[in-house]
């Protein structure tokens, strides 16, 4: 099967195109600035709108309008413009609307730098936006994973009637890898409830705004209960090293790509020591973990922020076994190294 | 016997939420009516704002969506630029259009969307009952400009049309009135003019209406028309600010 040389915006591009995305909206920020670039070229070529929008919010916005009229629609962007796109995230989710959001996170708080981060994982799975509401969440490890993940994340999106995050960082964005490309699709879901025109039909309506006592409520729990069926159906993890393993790294996105490799230097010297790597942020693989941590002595959690996902793993820590955090805030990122340096120091004394 | 004036079919048989006076159910038979003519109600989107008209589906007998507040043009950009041969509009007040739906609303005029948007001027925050709008007149009261809207304190109201027809994107701009059935007729044929320009797709289309809202200015209906006439006009003044098609 052919290859492609491309870099994480490209493939990201490629694999929203391979999935019949029609519409790109999206404002210029470091490092995603590729995204726009290429689908400005693309998209057109393949009978789609490319929109460089005013502002993030006008983006988000247009990516909203081509939601409500049934196409398949996708935004970039990085950290700080994520935060701007939080308002039309919230109306997504309460209007029922699927949309693919791509962040190549960077470093934060405030404008921060250009560098590659995982600080918006709270903002991620926490909502980020206003009200009671979930998006499903992928962090892809390779270019060829975030090809992957975002071609899954359109038939996801509309599946749930909800939008679909994809976190992946500044390194993804930029790094270029050979990766294979899915089959085109062709036939794609159809969508009574979009808005094209009433003709042969009853008006339909999108809408978030429930003022009548006793409906929004309802809209909640019934949201609650989609969101229950995501969490039982769409959780993504994998395990490395863990068959044998009494020592677990949990990392995920590319501080798990770094922590395989440091698994990799601690098992050549004997340590037995795993790695659990959660693909979907929401839902968390809790009962996976939770089992995975079952037989483990030490936890280590490894990652580009200052301790946001270790959160989700002491949730599931109810033998309330030691857990270590390593992280690199603000565009630090650890070698392999490194990370097995640190392991190392709370290794000491322990059985091989 | 011959029905000579019925409901339109772009209406909905839908009891009224708006105020008493308020100038929304006139303008929503207006556009109602316009729909009706041009025989384009199966093929039209609304873009429905936040403010007094977001209950717009309820009303419109056709496809309306919501959108976040001032945020209607983007979501109508999206909608067209994938539908070009729908009718897509956007329903806009003050505070939507002209506070923080500004960047939207110029851009999608800048870009020349072949799109049309009724701007519903009334000079005040309706839904929120009553606070300083964008296009509050100086002197008048408000719940947050108590002792009346001060230029040296608040600044001054904004002229859409006027700020909107230094915009090489706009096709077509005019500002009309509901207080009088002239004024009413007059609205009517602009409406139907943004629709028609839209339809022979030569671009964007903004229609300004100054509407009354007498439970927020604290006067009767009859009075807020007055104000309309004698005091609104005089500061927004209707006329055609912009028509790229020349007559």
């Amino acid at each position: 099967m052919k290859k492609y040389l491309l870099t994480g915006c490209e493939a990201g591009a490629e694999a929203s195109i391979h999935a019949g995305c029609k519409f790109y909206a999206g404002y210029p920020i470091t490092p995603q600035n590729r995204f726009p670039e290429y689908m400005s070229k693309r998209l057109p070529e393949e009978g789609g709108v490319f929109i460089q929008a005013e502002s993030e919010i006008s983006a988000i916005n247009m990516v909203f309008g081509a939601s409500v009229c049934g196409f398949r629609a996708l935004t970039s962007s990085s950290s700080p413009g994520i935060s701007l796109k939080q308002e039309g995230i919230s109306y997504l989710c309460g209007c029922e609307l699927p949309a693919v959001i791509i962040n190549m996170n960077r470093g934060g708080p405030g404008l921060g730098d250009v560098t590659p981060s995982q600080s918006d994982y709270f903002q991620a799975t926490r909502g980020g936006g206003h009200g009671d509401y979930r998006t499903i969440v992928y962090a892809p490890w390779t270019v060829q994973e975030l090809y992957d993940l975002t071609y899954l994340a359109f038939d996801i999106s509309d599946k749930y009637r909800n939008p679909v995050l994809i976190l992946a960082d500044g390194i993804i964005a930029q790094m270029m890898e050979s990766i294979k490309f899915k089959r085109r699709k062709k036939r794609l879901p159809e969508k009574k409830w979009a808005l094209t025109g009433c003709k042969g039909r009853e008006p339909n309506s999108i809408k978030s705004l429930f003022l009548t006592p006793g409906v929004l409520e309802r809209h909640n729990w019934r949201l609650y209960k989609k969101y229950q069926k995501i969490e039982a159906k769409e959780v993504k993890y994998e395990e490395y090293f863990c068959q044998d393993a009494e020592f677990l790294i949990v990392s995920f996105g590319t501080c798990a790509r770094i922590s395989y490799e440091s698994v990799k230097i601690l098992r050549k010297k004997g340590k037995k020591i795993g790695l659990f790597r959660p693909i979907t942020l929401w839902p968390f693989p809790y009962k996976q973990l939770e089992k995975t941590m079952g037989k483990m002595k030490k936890i280590f959690v490894i990652e580009m922020n200052l301790g946001q996902m270790i959160d989700d793993v002491k949730i599931v820590n109810r033998k309330n076994l030691p857990i270590y955090f390593y992280g690199r805030p603000g565009g630090g990122v650890p070698t392999s190294e490194e990370i097995s340096r640190f392991i190392q120091l709370y290794l000491v004394g322990e059985r091989r | 016997m011959e029905v000579i004036y019925k409901k339109p079919e772009s209406l909905k048989d839908e009891v009224t939420t708006y105020c008493p006076g308020c100038g929304h159910g006139i303008i929503h038979r207006l556009i109602g009516e316009v729909i009706d003519e041009l025989e384009i109600r199966e093929k039209t989107i609304g873009v429905a704002p936040v403010g007094c008209a977001v209950l717009a589906y309820n009303f419109f007998n056709f496809d309306v969506t919501e959108s976040a507040h001032g945020r209607a043009p983007a979501v109508a950009t999206g909608i067209k630029r994938l539908l070009p041969d729908r009718i897509v509009f956007t329903y806009q007040g003050d505070g939507d259009l002209a506070a923080i739906g500004t960047g939207e609303i110029i851009h999608a005029a800048a870009r020349g969307e072949n799109i049309t948007v009724i701007f519903v001027n009334n000079a005040v925050y309706g839904m929120t009952k009553g606070q300083m709008a964008p296009t509050t007149l100086p002197g008048m009261k408000t719940t947050t400009t108590i002792e009346g809207r001060n230029i040296k304190i608040h600044g001054y109201p904004l002229k859409v049309c006027e700020l909107l027809s230094q915009i090489d994107g706009v096709f077509y701009l005019e500002r009309t009135a509901i207080d009088s059935v002239q004024s009413i007729i007059k609205t009517k044929s602009a409406i139907k003019k943004a629709f028609q320009n839209q339809i022979e797709n030569k671009g964007f289309s903004l229609i300004e209406i100054l509407s009354p809202c007498p439970v927020n200015w604290k006067m009767t209906p009859v009075q807020s028309l007055n104000y309309i006439k004698e005091v609104m006009s005089k500061y927004f003044v209707p006329g055609v600010y912009k028509n790229k098609g020349g007559e």
